[in-house]
């Protein structure tokens, strides 16, 4: 083991992608996306040629099509969004495998569509090269507010005990025969996260002791330190330059 | 048949060395914000490199002494010193490096994503950096026998090896005084004679919470009673335990079958 922090979209590897600071990579994929969303939507060819940049940081960080694409799924409810506005937009109509559609709602579909999956692919790739640690560390580094990042350091550590609590207060209610069979019964799960909340919250409290107990006086120590030469942002960057470039051209053409 | 507070092995005893004693805590009050008083003046001194183990009923106000002697709870009368250092409130940063405790809960002890990061939580507030600090965390790590697990979630280890990792933060502090909270509770027998193995080597004052009597009689030589509010028996470990009326007074119960006078003990 000893790969620290390990979870389910991350995948391990040594590839220069993985390696690279954290916040280069945050930079990159936010540059990156700034730049996809303002690419215009006529430009069709201006997002294949994102799709192939981004196919190529895949290949270069040993990410395999499928795990990329299985991660996609998550854009699912975007995508239904999407495949309805070629419905209900208004505007002039036109006739698509035997159905009418209207114009505007097709390219507006597209638009929402290229856009997000390549938004979602580029997020995916960061996050099977980036351990979470690394990541908050990484949006330290890029002055995100420290409160932010406490929190959600304090998830990473703590999702997993409270989800713990979670399934023993469940088995505990099982073990005395309930099961929760309609809305009748959703007093007591209301009750259960009740209790689960005052349980965090008093969980909280004597954190808070045991840090305050350990010189805790409002900032986080740095205790990692991530540093970037310059080097590693140029190769950070050159996603989102290249993408630049793609973008330029499609204003241009 | 109650025995009056005595400080038994007490520093004015000993052969004063010069050093001030690691606690020294003197005519300690206190009431909670409620109106609950849960003091009633505590006496307590602690030499450098004592094994203390303080026992007492639930509710005797063990855990608010604790509170205490870091500065978390405010004195309501009295003093506490730490290695002569008076605990008040511009002495709190250095007065909690002096003082390290171990909460019962390791899951509230470790709070860091990973084990290196929390052992260096104490040292780098304190202000180290760099190799220094990694140093300081790996030797931490070592005297509690965790140094291969130092990249590790804390969520990912066993229960024993939590309670090792929560001791190793504090010592990398370089405390005065190592307070440990009920250290047993929830270890197997194997663990627990593990923790109990890394504490006997550990070169450091020691003050025990516990309500596991064997193991305090194991580790502690000296142990007080403490409940209602004040100490109310001060004496070796061994021959409090043997002193049937005032184990029951203070609802202190051995194990069953666990005769105190059957085993060989740590001597001051």
């Amino acid at each position: 083991m000893g790969a620290g922090h390990a979870h389910r979209l991350y995948r391990h590897g040594h590839s220069p992608v993985h390696r690279l600071p954290p916040h280069c990579k945050l930079v990159a994929v936010l540059g990156f996306v700034v730049v996809v969303v303002s690419t215009p939507r006529e430009a069709l060819w201006a997002f294949a040629l994102y799709a192939v940049l981004l196919a190529a940081v895949a290949a270069v960080a040993r990410v395999p099509a499928g795990f990329l694409l299985k991660r996609l799924a998550i854009e699912v409810p975007f995508v239904a969004f999407a495949l309805l506005m070629p419905f209900v937009v208004p505007g002039e109509q036109t006739e698509l495998l035997g159905l009418t559609v209207s114009v505007p709602g097709l390219w507006g579909a597209w638009n929402v569509l290229a856009k997000g999956t390549l938004g979602v692919a580029a997020s995916v790739l960061l996050a099977s090269t980036t351990e979470l640690r690394s990541l908050l560390l990484g949006l330290q580094r890029l002055r995100l507010p420290p409160l932010l990042v406490q929190i959600a350091s304090f998830m990473l550590r703590y999702g997993d005990v409270i989800t713990d609590e979670l399934r023993r207060m469940s088995i505990a209610r099982r073990s005395r025969g309930f099961e929760a069979r309609g809305v009748r019964h959703w007093g007591v799960l209301a009750k259960t996260a009740g209790a689960l909340f005052i349980r965090s919250y008093e969980r909280g409290e004597r954190v808070h002791l045991a840090m305050v107990s350990r010189g805790y006086t409002g900032t986080m120590p740095v205790i990692d330190e991530v540093t970037a030469s310059r080097a590693q942002w140029a190769y950070a960057c050159a996603l989102p330059v290249l993408a630049l470039g793609v973008c330029l051209l499609g204003w241009t053409v | 048949m109650s025995r009056p507070a005595r400080p038994a092995p007490s520093p004015e005893a000993a052969p004063s060395s010069g050093v001030a004693p690691s606690l020294e805590v003197s005519g300690l009050a206190y009431a909670y914000p409620d109106g609950h008083q849960a003091l009633f003046g505590v006496d307590l001194t602690v030499r450098r490199g004592e094994r203390v183990a303080l026992l007492g009923p639930n509710g005797a106000g063990k855990t608010t002494l604790v509170l205490h002697l870091n500065g978390i709870l405010d004195a309501g009368a009295g003093t506490v010193r730490v290695a002569g250092l008076p605990v008040e409130k511009r002495n709190l940063a250095e007065i909690r490096r002096r003082v390290g405790i171990v909460f019962q809960d390791p899951d509230d002890q470790l709070f860091m994503p990973t084990v290196r990061e929390d052992v260096a939580f104490g040292p780098a507030s304190a202000g180290l950096r760099g190799a220094a600090l990694e140093e300081r965390v790996m030797a931490a790590l070592k005297r509690v026998g965790m140094e291969e697990f130092a990249t590790r979630p804390p969520h990912h280890l066993s229960f024993g090896q939590r309670r090792r990792v929560a001791v190793a933060t504090v010592l990398a502090m370089e405390p005065e005084i190592l307070v440990l909270d009920e250290p047993s509770s929830n270890l197997d027998p194997a663990s627990r004679r593990e923790l109990a193995d890394i504490l006997r080597t550990l070169d450091v004052t020691v003050l025990m919470v516990t309500h596991d009597l064997p193991y305090a009689l194991e580790l502690c030589p000296r142990a007080v009673i403490l409940s209602d509010g004040v100490i109310a028996a001060d004496d070796h470990t061994q021959e409090l335990l043997c002193d049937t009326g005032l184990m029951r007074k203070h609802r202190l119960e051995l194990p069953f079958g666990f005769d105190p006078r059957s085993v060989a003990v740590p001597r001051p």
